[in-house]
């Protein structure tokens, strides 16, 4: 063990987890009651950054734990770089198993990309690699561990890049607010339960307690979906039951704080790096503008809530002008916990918590089979008459029981019709095929249709800039994500990645278009490394680029990219679910301008 | 300067380049432009279809001190109601053809800088990481005490280990008294493979250590039913030619997220007379099972309970002519588990 590691476990016993204690073992940004961002922090910065990953301790709400951390805590150091400059990372691995770094969102060589077995060979133990890079865009990023799953265990840590010029958002003070879920239980014990009994940590089932309240689905729907052997209560796989919920490293009654003036405008730097949980992040009584989304600046949306998928990163301005607190919420997309922190003019200050709002239920659009979207009497109701009836977030709560497929008219609609999808290969790890996925990138997250107040939907999201490709895609492809609940198993195309024979290919320069087709009753944050994609929707050009799409459950999500030279890793952001095998490696050739 | 309030400017010229070297400017023959010159005046920009908001025409910022005041940026926001749809401003785009993909490329791209052989080891460990790891699980669905003349036990688990697909298989089931000793016991060793999304198929032997010693093939099935049954079937074909088979389900009923009643019905069959094992033809035994469990985690749930468990048909009819009892019903507290 090295010596802070000592240091930090006498604080904490000492103190026993008090705030102290706490602080001692965050970076100074992600303290309690920190005035923010500012060039006097301690954050790396600069042409030269020493990092080690290692094993150590932290308290979490009073409670003790064992965690992967960068320079000893958890987030790790803030890095703070300059697009224009070239940077040095020296990751130094103090642990006794491999380790890697993988810079997400960043545009980097790929075999700087730090992904064990695709990129480079990995950080053995006692080694130290060196990653060289030049800096080319700005924003908000993150950085984690590509190795075994590390990352849940707490090795993950922000970047802000500041733009070579002027910043097209205009803010007085700025913070860095890190998501992410802790648990006290080891990953591979979660996992392990996962592949046992699929629903171990569902603690939010239907009952026969809440069919006699009459609450949850009616008993025609109970019957319907136990036929198709459909739980609609799974939303999250690992829940609050395993999972404490993360703001800068706090949890919940650790409440961390950050300082405001009344009156200025804060920029809050949103990253989820939760291993398995989706965000729905709101701060009552203030609005919130997104202004970028995955560390691409974008028009300004003023919205009440955003649903932050793992991986993404939003950009939001809020303005405080009353001499009060504010309390940051993140919820659970399960309703299973929230993780709580709050803005306040000064130190000490809290407002109040919001309860946990009740759980959603998926229902039949959530398997790809939507009724509201078939055409009617030749009238096609898609996403967008949709949004027309009710702003995202104040659709009038679906009724109890509509939730039934009836006779549908006499049409019989497969949950599994390979038909549907002609490149998926069949075997028992293919639950379901969405008989009808729908574009579902116009509509509020899952659980936040009725909301009463606006959620940020995806086809807000327009790029202040057009997009550096001008070209129309030369052809497109289908991607389909697919998984079997209950047995655990993740992939695409019918395939884990332990099961696949060829990656997905590409020409050096090709722009393609991608449609992403979740077959799954599942979200899946779906994450290309070293590019940003365009989504589909906008004015083509202005599609917002991202680099992580959450794609919701029977839902489909379009976009086009130009392929960059090299192997890179593409994955849904549940590490859960990659670990189950839903990862693929997009192959793009030729690496140089060499043979081809 | 970054403190001016800059929000929704957009200089279009300004960005460009930097997301344009992403695209690896230095490739030579590439027909896209790698650095695209920044948009040119007239270029169509959405911020022309959006109300509210004008694309100011240079980056320096002369509307940045009337934002600099405005509460919350109202006004600058896009106002929170659907935009006109932006595609019915945008030309109608091409088919796009699902052309096929190029063929997979011979190499591995970082095999060109570093160790080939350290990059062979990391992408075995990858696959292996990735859909390929090896699981095991031990489960006692039974593990009780039997109320009655004496008290009795009874058990009723599966271990298994190995991947999605293929998994090696135990199971073993019995009951006994505790002066009696063991009433029956077999233990089966499975070759276990996945063949549908719910459904495994299982084969290999079957071993019964009491009442008398038997040895089984056995192929079966066990698998998730329709309405969330838990179902699984067997066959067994003795070294003697006697041929037996045996159906069980449980269903889990939820009462509470963590009480949960558990009927259990268990049949076994025989498809001829066994004098030497006391086994009439046709149904030779049932159970039906109610069993009620907390879960105190879901690991672990101990539970409360009535068995019936008889034998039946020409089977009940070999025990009483020995005097032996046929069996009914008892009270049952045991614990379920798994880890």
């Amino acid at each position: 063990m090295k010596d802070f590691d000592r240091r930090q476990l006498l604080q904490g016993a000492t103190l026993s987890g008090g705030g102290l204690a706490l602080n001692a073992l965050l970076p100074a940004w992600a303290r309690s009651a920190t005035p923010g961002l500012a060039p006097s922090l301690p954050t790396l910065a600069g042409p030269n950054i020493d990092l080690t990953v290692s094993r150590a301790h932290l308290s979490l709400d009073g409670r003790a734990g064992h965690a992967v951390t960068v320079n000893g805590t958890v987030p790790g150091p803030l890095l703070r770089l300059k697009e224009g400059q070239k940077v040095r990372l020296s990751i130094r691995n103090d642990l006794a198993e491999d380790t890697s770094i993988h810079w997400h969102g960043m545009l980097v060589p790929f075999q700087f990309d730090g992904v064990p077995g695709v990129s480079f060979p990995g950080i053995k133990p006692g080694q130290t690699f060196v990653y060289e890079f030049p800096i080319i865009q700005s924003g908000t990023y993150w950085y984690h561990s590509h190795s075994g799953m590390q990352e849940q265990e707490g090795q993950y840590g922000p970047i802000v890049i500041d733009p070579a010029g002027d910043d097209p958002v205009g803010y007085d003070r700025e913070h860095v607010v890190v998501l992410s879920d802790f648990s006290f239980t080891h990953p591979h014990t979660i996992f392990a339960r996962l592949k046992q009994q699929s629903g171990v940590f569902n603690f939010q089932q239907e009952t026969a307690g809440s069919l006699l309240a009459g609450k949850d689905q009616t008993l025609p729907e109970r019957t319907e979906w136990a036929r198709m052997r459909m739980d609609p209560t799974d939303i999250s796989d690992v829940t609050g039951a395993a999972f404490k919920f993360l703001v800068n490293g706090h949890g919940p009654r650790d409440n961390w704080t950050g300082l405001f003036q009344p009156g200025e405008r804060v920029r809050l730097r949103f990253i989820n790096a939760a291993s398995q949980t989706v965000f729905n992040v709101r701060i009552p009584g203030l609005k919130l503008t997104v202004v970028a989304a995955d560390g691409q600046p974008v028009r300004p949306v003023e919205v009440d809530e955003v649903q932050i998928g793992n991986a993404e990163t939003y950009d939001v301005i809020v303005r405080p002008t009353e001499d009060r607190a504010f309390t940051l919420v993140a919820e659970a997309v399960d309703r299973s916990g929230l993780a709580r922190a709050t803005l306040a003019p000064r130190a000490g200050m809290s407002a109040a918590v919001p309860p946990l709002r009740e759980r959603p239920l998926a229902t039949l659009k959530d398997m790809g089979m939507d009724m509201s979207s078939m055409s009617m009497g030749g009238m096609k109701m898609d996403g967008m008459a949709m949004d027309g009836m009710a702003e995202p977030g104040m659709a009038p709560p679906k009724a109890r029981g509509s939730d039934v497929m009836g006779d549908m008219g006499g049409m019989k609609m497969s949950m599994r019709d390979a038909r549907n999808a002609p490149g998926v290969r069949m075997g028992p790890g293919v639950q379901t095929i969405a008989p009808m996925p729908k574009d579902r990138t116009g509509e509020p997250g899952q659980g936040l249709e009725s909301v009463g107040h606006r959620v940020l939907v995806y086809k807000d999201l327009v790029a202040l800039t057009a997009d550096p490709d001008p070209r129309t895609p030369t052809r497109m492809m289908d991607i389909h994500l697919t998984g079997n609940m209950e047995r655990f198993m993740w992939g695409f195309d019918g395939e884990k990645f332990s099961e696949t024979t060829r990656p997905y290919t590409f020409g050096k320069g090709e722009r393609v278009r991608v449609n992403l087709i979740n077959d799954t009753m599942m979200t899946h944050p779906i994450h290309l490394h070293g590019h940003f994609f365009e989504l589909v929707h906008g004015p083509k050009g202005f599609g917002p680029r991202k680099h992580t799409v959450v794609v919701a459950p029977g839902g489909k999500v379009t976009f086009d990219f130009t392929a960059a030279p090299g192997d890179w890793a593409f994955h849904c952001h549940m590490l859960y679910h990659m670990h189950a095998g839903m990862f693929q490696v997009f192959s793009v050739r030729p690496v140089d301008g060499a043979a081809t | 300067m970054n403190r001016l309030a800059l929000i929704a400017l957009a200089p279009l010229a300004f960005a460009e380049p930097a997301f344009a070297q992403a695209m690896d400017p230095s490739m030579p023959g590439m027909t896209m432009p790698a650095a695209k010159p920044p948009a040119k005046p007239g270029t169509p920009s959405p911020l022309g279809v959006l109300p509210g908001v004008q694309a100011p025409a240079a980056p320096s910022a002369p509307a940045a001190p009337a934002m600099a005041d405005m509460p919350g940026m109202k006004g600058m926001a896009a106002p929170a109601t659907p935009k006109p749809a932006p595609a019915e401003a945008a030309p109608a785009e091409p088919e796009i053809p699902q052309t096929p993909s190029p063929p997979p490329a011979q190499d591995h791209a970082a095999d060109r800088d570093y160790d080939p052989a350290a990059m062979g080891a990391a992408r075995a460990q990858l696959r292996q990481e990735h859909g390929g790891a090896t699981l095991s699980m031990l489960m006692a669905n039974l593990a009780e005490y039997q109320a009655g003349a004496g008290g009795g036990y009874r058990w009723d688990g599966e271990g298994r280990i190995g991947g999605d697909i293929d998994r090696f298989v135990v199971k073993s089931e019995g009951s006994g008294t505790g002066r009696g000793g063991l009433d029956a016991a077999e233990v089966q060793g499975l070759f276990s493979r996945a063949v549908t999304p719910y459904f495994d198929l299982q084969a290999g032997v079957r071993q019964d250590v009491a009442p008398y010693a038997r040895t089984y093939a056995t192929v079966g099935f066990e698998g998730l039913a329709p309405y969330w049954f838990d179902l699984s079937g067997a066959l067994f074909l003795s070294t003697r030619g006697e041929l037996l088979a045996r159906v069980e389900s449980t269903y889990d009923l939820r009462l509470t997220q963590r009480l949960i009643l558990q009927p259990r019905v268990e049949l076994n069959f025989a498809a001829q007379d066994t004098t030497e094992t006391r086994t009439g033809s046709g149904l030779s035994n049932a159970e039906l099972g109610l069993r009620l469990r907390y879960e105190i985690t879901r690991e672990f749930a101990p539970y409360i309970g009535v068995s019936w468990d008889r034998k039946l048909g020409r089977t009940a009819d070999y025990a009483r002519a020995r005097g032996d009892d046929v069996g009914g019903a008892v009270l049952v507290t045991g614990i379920r588990g798994f880890f």
